[in-house]
């Protein structure tokens, strides 16, 4: 166990690295300046020239990223060229509103989806199976924006059971974790749908059932643990997919996340601020397979760490 | 509170004979219908019988007889609503199970009948401890509950003579073998003492030492309890060797029923008088006159030395290889025109890898030489030219044919990929195959799923002769056929050996089936052949020790010749798997007179 984690921590560092070499190559193939968002549209050539020998910008592509990398080994993610400040507090300074949003939209991800997945397996061929399916369906396909406008229009504006926007408390949270979530319960409707599908049909099932056990006993105890088992692997490769719907959603809310951060940043063409959310935001990915990857044995006895 | 707890105790009480005329479960004009695209059919019709206090009722018949939906119709397991029980009683005592609620069928289930399965290795929950498994059942029907409900499914693999019971509690399905797994299934049924117990093919999935030993424990169990157990099996020998009564089916329909020993003495049915002929028996091989005894084979078709197959299992920090599975390790062999050479053993022992790496389907060492070109080290031409002279048929003729090609396309494709003939030329030749396989030639333009298994199975073989090859490889190509099937494809490929000169390696777990068709026979056990010779040498005279308790393993299909005790087998096979450095002792092949190899 302790050697798996290692190797696993050390492969996670391994693409850390590649994506930080990919993500600066990126940004310093942009036709974008970022000295002259810095300076300004007044500023003199001069100036422009200095602020770029301040920054270090005029240095060919691997001293800059060499340099990156030195203070990223030392904890430093730079500081950001618009607001002044180190990056690694602004990140963490947005990181936890950002967490919490993602935490609401997997669980309502999995709580709208994994139920509608259930009832429809359970209830196969029939028009509850049929509705849930269709529904499922739209919420595959519907644009985040688009669902987050509406939800707004709908509970906040008409009905008035949610607040507009902001950050703060329980309701809050509501309408945008809804939002993220509404595309992946889609998702998990489905697979959770044909992966129960599957075992039901098992012949351990029939065991089950020829013990006399009751109709609920057998399917979670003995179905659900099994149909489960592929989507664990799925909710560590989400974060990935969630991580862009977030982008989305707190523009639309207003919710003050790294989202929000890196959305302003991309305008500016704030380098730093831009490799620092993409680093985190890459290991919240590798961290989030990480721990799928650790789950799958307690749930799976047949499946050994190594 | 107590630990003791009240129960009967097994075997105290005195074994109960057959002769109480009350019958514990009795069946009449059960009907069990199924929906189809064509609207409902009668998969089992009309069915009535009944079974004593312990008495075996033995159900036979071959695929679609209905001998399954019967089971699943007494356990009201049947999957609906696609099947259903149309008409008739299930008189458990004084309870309908046809008419009973689910609730209370429940109470059944598990408690007053219980049911096993064909498959051990599916039928128990991967991700349940089988300690979790037992106990469940016992708690659902009982009071008992925690240690006592414990202690209980302890005695209960005591009972299926699993050693250290306490300790495999806690062990996982997959950390067993196939034969423990029926034995916590047995127990998991026995565990509560039901009065009829269902047992759907129970040694099917077993190799055949497994098998006799599993047969045993039921018997046991059954005479110690006084349960009545209702056997559905395919397999006449295992009929003979368990049944006090009889039921042949087909179709659906009850063809005979009887007591064991009057059906195989004197079976009155057509049917069964061609169900009892068909199954291959060992010794009929001996008696079989065809005339060419195989002599020394002046050029060998197929020629195996030294061969060896590891699969590399990977661990540690960097994921290196830790540990080898020493799937084949050294075997020699060689197979002339004309000859049929059997390769036998049980699950794992090898012969499926040895013929994958004859066909070039997994990376070997030693050397293969096939129609005098070698394997190792030849040309990407040469070996497509091998390829072509080695062809396989494999045992599941429902997975080995793509259901979305014709299956005339299926007989051409071998042909297509090596380039012979144009398009009329193939077409021809495949129609020619098909009327040589005993199908004919407008069924070219079906689907798979439009024959039987026998004839896909015939098809497998019209594609293996598409390319006219020097070896056929035949990896367990008739187990998955119903005996009489069995024996029309068994028929067909001595014919095309006669015609063609077919070499075959023949692979098999069926000692009574290789002992019909084989001119030789190897043995193996844990990737080293243990014994070979001609058929006659090692089914007359067996000289390994592993060979004679194959060969005493079968079921003979006489009640006459029943045997009273099977040879116990409590250990385990062991694993072919080493550590990288440690390798299997090889044994050593001594000729004990005429070319009979035996390991010393």
């Amino acid at each position: 166990m302790i050697a798996y984690l290692c190797r696993r921590l050390f492969q996670s560092l391994l693409i850390l690295l590649g994506i930080s070499i990919i993500t600066f190559a990126l940004l310093y193939l942009l036709p974008a300046d970022p000295v002259r968002q810095i300076a300004g549209r007044s500023a003199t050539p001069a100036t422009v020239e200095s602020i770029r020998r301040q920054l270090g910008l005029d240095q060919p592509f691997l001293v800059q990223y060499g340099r990156y990398l030195w203070n990223l080994v030392q904890g430093d993610l730079g500081r950001s060229y618009i607001q002044r400040s180190e990056v690694s507090e602004l990140i963490v300074a947005r990181l936890p509103a950002t967490l919490l949003l993602m935490v609401g939209a997997i669980v309502c991800e999995l709580l709208i989806g994994l139920t509608m997945g259930l009832l429809a397996a359970v209830r196969r061929g029939s028009a509850t199976d049929q509705s849930l399916m269709v529904a499922s369906f739209v919420g595959v396909s519907a644009p985040q924006f688009v669902v987050g406008l509406l939800l707004l229009y709908v509970f906040a504006v008409r009905l008035n059971w949610f607040p507009i926007g902001g950050y703060g408390t329980f309701s809050h949270l509501i309408l945008p974790s809804l939002t993220v979530g509404i595309l992946g319960a889609g998702w998990y409707a489905r697979m959770m749908r044909s992966s129960m599908i599957d075992v039901l049909r098992q012949d351990y099932i029939r065991t089950a059932r020829a013990k006399g056990l009751a109709r609920a006993t057998v399917l979670i105890r003995h179905a659900l643990p099994n149909a489960i088992l592929p989507i664990v692997a799925m909710i560590g490769i989400d974060v990935g997919i969630l991580m862009g719907g977030i982008v989305v959603v707190e523009s639309v809310f207003g919710w003050p996340g790294i989202g929000q951060l890196v959305w302003q940043a991309i305008q500016r063409v704030d380098i730093p601020i831009i490799m620092g959310v993409t680093l985190v935001s890459a290991f919240a990915i590798v961290l989030g397979n990480l721990l799928a990857d650790i789950v799958a044995p307690f749930i799976d006895p047949r499946i050994k760490l190594r | 509170m107590s630990k003791t707890v009240t129960r009967p105790t097994a075997g105290t009480s005195a074994p109960v004979a057959a002769t109480t005329t009350e019958a514990v479960l009795e069946i009449s004009g059960l009907t069990v219908a199924v929906r189809g695209e064509t609207g409902e059919r009668e998969v089992v019709s009309d069915l009535s019988f009944k079974i004593q206090r312990g008495e075996t009722l033995c159900i036979a018949g071959e695929s679609g007889s209905g001998k399954s939906m019967t089971s699943l119709a007494i356990m009201r397991l049947l999957p609906e609503p696609a099947a259903r029980i149309a008409a008739g009683s299930i008189m458990l005592g004084d309870l309908d199970l046809a008419t009973l609620d689910e609730r209370r069928m429940r109470t059944v289930r598990g408690n007053r009948i219980a049911m096993i399965f064909q498959e051990p290795m599916t039928s128990l929950n991967p991700v349940l401890s089988i300690g979790r498994q037992l106990v469940e059942a016992i708690e659902t029907h009982t009071g008992l509950s925690g240690s006592n409900a414990r202690q209980r499914a302890i005695e209960a693999l005591k009972a299926v003579r699993i050693s250290e019971a306490e300790g495999r509690l806690k062990q996982f399905p997959h950390e067993l073998s196939g034969g423990m797994r029926q034995r916590v299934m047995i127990a998991m049924a026995l565990a509560l003492e039901p009065d009829v117990l269902i047992a759907d093919e129970p040694t099917t999935a077993l190799d055949v030492t497994v098998q006799g030993e599993v047969l045993e424990l039921l018997r046991d169990l059954q005479r110690q309890n006084g349960t009545s157990l209702i056997l559905i099996t395919h397999d006449m020998g295992v009929v003979a060797e368990m049944a006090d009564q009889v039921i042949i089916m087909r179709h659906g329909r009850m063809v005979e029923q009887g007591k064991a020993t009057e059906i195989f003495a004197a079976p009155k049915a057509d049917y069964t008088r061609q169900l009892l002929a068909a199954v291959p028996r060992i010794g009929d091989g001996a008696a079989r006159a065809d005339g060419t005894p195989i002599t020394a084979n002046p050029a060998h078709i197929a020629q195996v030395r030294d061969l060896q197959v590891r699969f590399d299992l990977h661990g540690g920090f960097f994921g290196g290889v830790t540990r080898r599975v020493h799937a084949v390790e050294g075997v020699s062999f060689s197979i002339g025109p004309n000859e049929t050479l059997a390769l036998v053993g049980e699950s794992g022992c090898g012969k499926s890898t040895t013929a994958k790496a004859i066909a070039g389907l997994v990376p070997f060492s030693g050397d293969i030489i096939v129609n005098g070109r070698s394997l190792p080290g030849s040309s990407s031409a040469e070996r497509k030219a091998v390829r072509r002279d080695v062809q396989m048929i494999f045992q599941d003729p429902f997975a080995s044919l793509d259901p979305r090609m014709r299956v005339g396309d299926l007989v051409a494709e071998p042909m297509l990929i090596h380039g012979i003939g144009s398009g009329q030329e193939r077409r021809d030749q495949v129609a020619s195959l098909f009327e040589r396989v005993g199908l004919s030639a407008d069924q070219m333009d079906l689907y798979p799923h439009e024959f039987s298994g026998g004839q896909r199975q015939r098809i497998c073989i019209a594609r293996a002769l598409a390319l006219k090859p020097k070896l056929i490889i035949a990896d367990e190509s008739v187990s998955a056929l119903d005996v009489s099937v069995q024996a029309r494809v068994l028929e067909l490929l001595k014919e095309l050996q006669r015609e063609f000169g077919i070499a075959y390696l023949f692979i098999s777990h069926d000692m009574a089936v290789v002992e019909n068709i084989s001119d030789r026979v190897a043995v193996m056990y844990l990737g080293q052949i243990l014994e070979m010779g001609t058929r006659d040498q090692v089914f007359s005279n067996p000289s390994h020790p592993y060979t004679r308790r194959l060969i005493e393993a079968v079921p003979v299909p006489d009640p006459a010749r029943r045997r009273i005790r099977f040879e116990r087998l409590d250990k385990e096979i062991p694993s072919s798997t080493y550590k990288v450095g440690d390798a299997p002792h090889k044994v050593a092949l001594q000729d004990i007179g005429n070319g009979h190899l035996v390991a010393i």
